[in-house]
């Protein structure tokens, strides 16, 4: 086990950069996640970890050791792909044993360890298949199965679930938690999906454009997003972005009441962008922020997702699965002051 | 029902039309070998039919066997077919390798270069060969016919071989290096056994020319001891007087070899054995 850390990573490809100085200290046995749209470098990012790709430059530690300079073999690490990329030519059993094979044990103690595997994933009666037998989700733990043979110190983990059906996705997405709070390896975890990251990560890690945007729990990214990109990346639906003004304590939005706003950075009157989550955002409610009409609704059973427009913009709110509006109808909507988040309207910081 | 009926008829067309071509192809073999099994009179008599009580001879067969030293030719021909092959698969899937594999300076341009042999044929250098083969010693040597059809059969193999081999998934490859296979054994461990199917298509293709090839023997090795099968066989055709008893036979027993490689390697090209290895 060990932690990793990245010192200012910089990566070109050609003339193109796509790392701009990554800095990332990931602890002992933490279960980190990288998350951001396509073309944001989390995946090059977790190959120059793996050894796979060099950094331009940057340091990359694991444990103690600077390992710019070594092969991935010997960084102490397993990776499982995309694409499960297990050896199709070879039965589960010999996939699995595979990293094993250079491994200065008897025979005896590699089946051993190829079924301990096995058993702590439960696919001890597949280990004499071949690949194409298997199912999706059973490749995958085929390829997890080989990571974990190793015992590396660091777990790396390239989208995964990507190619897995939604359902599946969900079970193998617990398992791996499992297995994590199970063997208590580090791990380092890259997905495009937000909820992945909701919900297996220690630390969250938003990346876009080779630059990390915030890094934090997934109550602190959801709660107290750094800045806009964040906000909205966060969270579905989408954080509802409104044009308001900052003034004396108050924030004023197009045509609603100003309400309170007790942000201390804040010095002179100066315009802001306010965000509320439709999760906070309620149809009726104590204290009604605005109003609007009702466009589509969207039942989800507990809940209904409600698209009302106010002053001419579209903002998402969410009403109960029981009584929920009609569409046409004219609702207030309420959220509390601790939900609303103000963000600079240039910088897209957020300000607090 | 109509659908089935049209489609029955479509699979009718179809079979009868590679039937059709396949009694074309196989015509010529079958003539040949019925009438290696014919006496001479029967031979011209009736080339088409089959041999019969009356017909049946061994005498081809006979004078083959008899008239020098027909096993070394054969083996002089399956040593130079076999090594070739094996030269040729090996240098030919390892170019091929580095060329889908590494990016470096010129690969396109080296990929160019190593495909140009498909169009220019190495016989156009037959006088340039012979002088180098003469220079080096390597005259009358199986070693002289083992590097030309290495060379000969390189291009083809390095261009099969390398699409064959930018369709072998990179985390495949990735995951070997992450178990930490060097090069060399991502190579012969993971990739080689993925492109069995286009390995055994390009020996295919390897191996027929140069098992019949008359002229690199004729030129380069034409030494009893160095004479391959197809040059063997000459020794029966002659300017006015032709053996066709023994040129039949030894041609009939020159298929065999050729025939038993082709077996092996067909058994290769069962497709499908990446499917499933990369969703």
């Amino acid at each position: 086990m060990a932690s990793v850390a990245l010192q200012n990573l910089v990566k070109f490809y050609g003339k193109t950069q796509v790392l701009h100085g990554i800095d990332l200290t990931v602890a002992d046995g933490e279960f980190i996640v990288l998350v951001g749209p396509s073309g944001c470098g989390k995946s090059t990012s977790l190959r120059i970890i793996s050894g796979l790709e060099g950094a331009t430059s940057g340091d990359v530690m694991i444990g103690e050791r600077v390992v710019n300079n070594l092969e991935p073999k010997e960084r102490d690490i397993a990776m499982v792909f995309q694409n499960y990329a297990i050896y199709p030519h070879m039965s589960v059993r010999r996939n699995i044993g595979f990293g094993l094979r250079t491994a200065k044990m008897s025979k005896a103690d590699k089946t051993a360890r190829v079924d301990e595997v096995a058993r702590i994933l439960s696919m001890t009666e597949l280990l004499d298949r071949k690949p194409d037998q298997l199912s999706g989700g059973q490749r995958q733990r085929v390829a997890i199965g080989r990571a974990m043979v190793r015992d590396p110190a660091v777990f790396l983990f390239d989208e995964p679930l990507s190619n897995l059906d939604a359902q599946l996705r969900t079970q193998m997405r617990l398992e791996i938690k499992k297995l994590h709070q199970r063997v208590g390896n580090t791990i380092i975890f890259v997905t495009h999906d937000q909820v992945e990251a909701m919900t297996m990560a220690d630390r969250i890690v938003i990346m876009k454009e080779g630059r990390i945007q915030q890094v934090g729990t997934p109550q602190e990214v959801f709660h107290l997003p750094a800045n806009l990109f964040v906000a909205r990346f966060i969270g579905a639906p989408e954080m509802n972005i409104l044009k308001g003004h900052w003034r004396d304590g108050l924030v004023f939005l197009d045509g609603v009441a100003p309400f309170k706003s007790d942000v201390s950075s804040l010095l002179k009157s100066q315009p802001v962008l306010v965000g509320v989550r439709p999760d906070h955002l309620t149809v009726g409610g104590e204290s009604p922020l605005f109003a609007g009409t009702v466009n589509v609704l969207e039942p989800l059973g507990s809940e209904t997702l409600v698209y009302v427009t106010v002053n001419g913009t579209e903002v998402i709110a969410k009403a109960s699965g029981r009584a929920p509006p009609a569409v046409g109808d004219v609702v207030s909507l309420s959220a509390s002051a601790e939900d609303m988040h103000l963000f600079d309207e240039t910088s897209g910081q957020r300000i607090t | 029902m109509n659908h089935s009926s049209a489609s029955f008829g479509r699979s009718v067309a179809a079979h009868s039309i590679l039937l059709l071509y396949t009694v074309i192809a196989l015509f010529p073999v079958f003539v040949i070998v019925i009438n290696s099994f014919k006496s001479r009179k029967a031979i011209f008599r009736s080339p088409l039919s089959l041999p019969d009580e009356q017909t049946f001879s061994l005498i081809g067969y006979q004078t083959v066997l008899k008239q020098g030293d027909f096993f070394l030719y054969f083996q002089n021909s399956l040593t130079v077919t076999v090594m070739s092959l094996f030269l040729v698969l090996l240098f030919g899937a390892m170019a091929a390798f580095a060329l889908s594999e590494y990016r470096f300076k010129g690969n396109s341009l080296m990929g160019l270069y190593l495909a140009l042999g498909i169009m220019i044929p190495i016989r156009l250098g037959t006088v340039a060969i012979l002088k180098l083969m003469v220079a080096s010693g390597l005259v009358n040597t199986l070693t002289a016919l083992i590097l030309v059809y290495t060379a000969q059969g390189l291009p083809l193999a390095v261009f099969i071989l390398s699409e064959f081999m930018r369709n072998v998934s990179d985390d495949l490859k990735n995951a070997g290096r992450i178990d930490g296979l060097s090069e060399y054994r991502i190579f012969f461990r993971l990739v080689l056994p993925l492109v069995r199917p286009a390995m055994a298509t390009v020996a295919v293709f390897t191996m027929i020319p140069i098992w019949n090839d008359l002229w690199f023997p004729l030129i380069l090795a034409p030494a009893e001891e160095t004479k391959t099968v197809t040059l063997g066989a000459q020794v029966f055709i002659g300017q006015f007087v032709t053996n066709w008893n023994a040129v039949l036979a030894a041609l009939s027993l020159a298929i065999v070899p050729v025939l038993v490689l082709y077996l092996i390697f067909s058994r290769q090209l069962i497709r499908g054995i990446t499917a499933g290895a990369v969703k």
